[in-house]
């Protein structure tokens, strides 16, 4: 079995409203130093394919990342193997 | 394909849709269209003149408003009806289904408010050469109810320049005298854009909700003339 994790964020140029909100209550409870935050989704896939090869798994998870997972117009994805 | 003198129309049902009986109301009870629903799961749909692609929150809008019900077998047809010119509207989830369907340019992003927003807001008719607003006066300030949490419309800047230029945008959000700013923005939708159409001008998208104002006891009748006008414009 393969895990993936995949990370959905807005892109930069996008206004991130939950990330604006989370950055004020950091900044309220003193922490100053924080000067941006992105708001965005952790999404974490099991795959279970004994026909498949890593190279084609990571094409599949490309294409879903692209065309299910995010949004391209406004979201940039990536996505990372982390254990069998 | 035989047509009866009246138009048909078909609205599509997603789990999740509750728009719908409120459209087939005001279609076949108020304008004396015929109209049917059309499940999701279905792939062909005959005789129609029009889609409408209600409001509601179809499969939860879990991941992404319209994500997940632009991958139903409808769609293909929705895809194919529209690329032969034939009308489609959709309403506040619908017109979020028709950009995650790319039918329509851009986005939708969090209200910037971050809340729901459920009330009456003044739109202007920015644009009345198109099957679905021929029937107001170009300018005229109309009020619709809204109703969302993704609302907040996005197109990137070469995208913006293009809509523009071709006329696209259709609606946009402005207060009873017609101003379009920052406080008469209920979402913060870039350039309070509310409402737009494909290069081809028969699709429709709209965030909010005309099936909800077209009897004068509901507070407004200003969104009759969008059904209306697509009755006129299939005739």
């Amino acid at each position: 079995m393969l895990k993936v994790n995949v990370y959905v964020t807005l892109k930069k140029e996008i206004l991130d409203a939950q990330g604006l909100v989370i950055r004020k209550a950091i900044k309220q409870i003193g922490y100053e130093n924080v000067n941006e935050v992105r708001f965005g989704k952790f999404i974490q896939l099991e795959i279970d394919d004994k026909n498949k090869s890593e190279e084609e798994i990571k094409k599949e998870i490309d294409y879903l990342s692209d065309k299910l997972l995010s949004n391209p117009n406004i979201e940039n994805y990536r996505f990372e193997m982390v254990g069998k | 394909m035989s047509f009866d003198k009246k138009p048909y129309f078909g609205i599509l049902v997603f789990p999740g849709t509750n728009c719908e009986t409120d459209c087939f109301h005001v279609l076949k009870n108020i304008l004396g269209a015929r109209c049917k629903y059309v499940w999701h799961k279905e792939s062909q749909v005959e005789d129609i003149n029009a889609i409408v692609i209600p409001g509601g929150f179809s499969y939860g809008d879990y991941l992404r408003s319209g994500a997940v019900a632009k991958f139903s077998p409808i769609m293909s047809f929705v895809r194919k009806f529209a690329s032969k010119g034939g009308l489609v509207i959709g309403i506040c989830n619908g017109f979020q289904i028709l950009l995650e369907e790319s039918l329509l340019p851009g986005a939708m992003l969090r209200n910037n408010t971050l809340k729901f927003i459920c009330r009456y807001s003044h739109l202007k008719v920015t644009d009345t050469d198109n099957p679905f607003t021929s029937g107001y006066k170009s300018g005229e300030i109309i009020r619709m109810p809204i109703r969302h949490n993704e609302g907040n419309y996005y197109i990137d800047d070469n995208g913006l320049l293009e809509i523009k230029e071709n006329n696209q945008v259709i609606l946009k959000y402005c207060d009873s005298s017609g101003k379009e700013d920052a406080s008469s923005n209920p979402n913060g939708s870039i350039e309070n854009i509310a409402g737009i159409c494909n290069k081809k001008r028969n699709i429709f998208g709209l965030m909010p909700h005309p099936e909800a104002c077209c009897e004068k006891i509901l507070g407004s009748d200003d969104g009759k003339t969008i059904f209306e006008s697509m009755v006129n414009n299939i005739i």
